[in-house]
């Protein structure tokens, strides 16, 4: 297999952009991706999304995409893996370009979340978990992870206000980023008397609805250096899932998909766990960021929420989880979001990440996931 | 959502029935044509007792389009009496009555209607066990 680089990204700010549909959003992030490349001419266009036929009446992404980032006449295709698409459509990018078939592919996130009243985008989003056995009972995604989170709390002790710690932390870093959607600080006891979206999951421990669209441009190690003076090298690449019902799974607060993913990764990347510097999560729900900490091999099972109270994962500790502000504050275009944690992670190891930096590092890891740690990606690149 | 689908997936919404592999023996639901423990592809239909414990729940306030009337949702993950876990919802309870091992017993109820004229779709919810 070829070597793959990152060789640039570009980014729009997340928030409800009900001025721009997915044509302007794409346009937005590939115009920063030009701006960030000394040469733009991908050949294949590969595009993260979830909701483009539930919620935006769309399919043939990528020939929409296309035509948005000027590119008509290239190939390509749209990548589904619920919340999860877009860390799937890198990996997906990355075959591509690996496998000989293409030097330069433009890999897009995108989505437009912000259209409908929330209970619509809601059963959109129920779609991520069994129709037949799980959202035909009026069940949604929210739902499950509340359930999650009371069995994570009772099994393990953690207090509710324990698990307020991680959004604020999340908050923080997000007012410091400018393409974050939420930018305000907040505090422990805004998160316990925020609205009860389905208990024990609150407002503020869920990630917001918004609308965005990320580009990175991935190409082989024959034009890396001729696109870009700072090519970011992806050397770990896995992918893991686990039952689409809750009922079946071996053990809720053990999530296989992200073991899989992660072991794969760090394999194929000649690295483990303790090597990594910077890395960007899946933290929909606070109870996400829990299990993907653990499931990453970045605590033991059940210890993740202790080492969060003891200031653990936070900016100048390794690694530094979700300076971005993660899906919480940073925001959580669902099917795009994997490829703005890639996005991010590239400007961390350049060092030239709008917000909190991470400091000189050399490894970076970015993990997606789409349903209840369902379907996940593990990314991890290398300075 | 058509009749069609709604009558294929009787068995497991109307009489809890599941899958058991035969090669492992694990029993699983809901229903499917492959095990998800071993990849046997040679399972059977088995039907599942109706009574069993909470392992977890929660309370959806917060509810998709077509299920507002039945707002809060009480979802729970129940461990049947051979040990296979169902999600469905609880009904007959207040939200402040339900607590983790508490015992339950399926029932048949109406879930979901599609319009006033559309179809109706029937599936388990669970009760309290009241003795």
């Amino acid at each position: 297999m070829r070597r793959v680089y990152a060789a640039g990204v570009g980014m729009t700010k997340i928030d409800r952009h009900y001025d721009k549909g997915f044509q302007e959003l794409v346009h937005i992030a590939v115009k920063n991706l030009v701006d960030d490349v000394k040469m733009f001419s991908p050949e294949a266009i590969v595009v993260g999304n979830m909701m483009s036929s539930s919620l935006y009446q769309q399919d043939s992404l990528a020939a929409l995409v296309a035509d948005a980032a000027g590119l008509r006449g290239r190939g390509g295709f749209k990548v589904e893996a619920a919340c999860g698409s877009g860390g799937h459509a890198v990996a997906a990018g990355y075959a591509l370009i690996a496998s000989g078939l293409y030097d330069q592919v433009l890999v897009v996130g995108v989505e437009k979340m912000s259209d409908y009243p929330t209970a619509t985008t809601t059963s959109a989003l129920a779609q991520a978990a069994d129709f037949e056995h799980e959202a035909i009972y009026g069940v949604s995604f929210a739902a499950l992870n509340a359930l999650v989170m009371r069995l994570y709390m009772h099994r393990y002790e953690a207090r509710r206000e324990d698990l307020a710690l991680w959004p604020v932390r999340m908050h923080e870093y997000g007012s410091q980023n400018p393409y974050a959607q939420l930018r305000n600080r907040i505090t422990v006891e805004d998160v316990l008397k925020s609205a009860v979206i389905a208990d024990p999951i609150r407002l503020m421990d869920s990630s917001p609805i918004g609308d965005g669209a990320a580009a990175v441009l991935l190409v082989s190690e024959d034009v890396a250096r001729k696109v870009s003076d700072t090519p970011i090298q992806i050397v770990g690449v896995g992918m893991g899932s686990d039952g689409l019902d809750l009922t079946s799974r071996e053990d809720l607060l053990n999530p296989m998909s992200v073991r899989i993913a992660a072991e794969k990764a760090y394999k194929m990347a000649g690295v483990e766990p303790m090597h990594i510097d910077v890395a960007e999560i899946h933290d929909a729900f606070t109870i996400t960021a829990l299990l993907s900490i653990e499931g990453l091999g970045f605590a033991k099972l059940g210890e993740s929420w202790r080492f969060i109270k003891d200031g653990r994962f936070a900016s100048g500790d390794k690694p530094s989880i979700n300076l971005s502000g993660g899906l919480k504050a940073r925001g959580h275009p669902v099917g795009a979001t994997g490829v703005y944690q890639v996005a991010e992670i590239v400007m961390q190891l350049r060092g030239d990440f709008p917000g909190v930096k991470v400091g000189k590092a050399e490894y970076g890891l970015a993990m997606n996931t789409g349903g209840v740690a369902t379907l996940t990606s593990v990314i991890i690149l290398k300075r | 959502m058509s009749p069609a689908r709604v009558w294929r997936e009787r068995g497991a919404r109307y009489r809890l029935e599941g899958s058991k592999c035969k090669k492992c023996n694990k029993v699983f639901y809901p229903p499917k044509p492959a095990c998800p423990y071993c990849g046997s592809l040679d399972v059977e239909k088995v039907e599942l007792p109706k009574r069993g414990k909470i392992v977890s729940y929660a309370i959806e306030h917060t509810v998709p389009e077509g299920y507002r009337h039945l707002a809060p949702i009480i979802v729970a993950l129940v461990e049947l009496e051979n040990g296979v876990k169902v999600l469905a919802p609880i009904t007959d309870a207040k939200p402040d009555e339900v607590y983790i091992g508490m015992e339950v017993e399926a029932v048949l109820r109406r879930i979901w209607e599609e319009s006033s004229e559309g179809l109706i779709v029937y599936g388990i919810k669970f009760i309290p066990i009241k003795e």
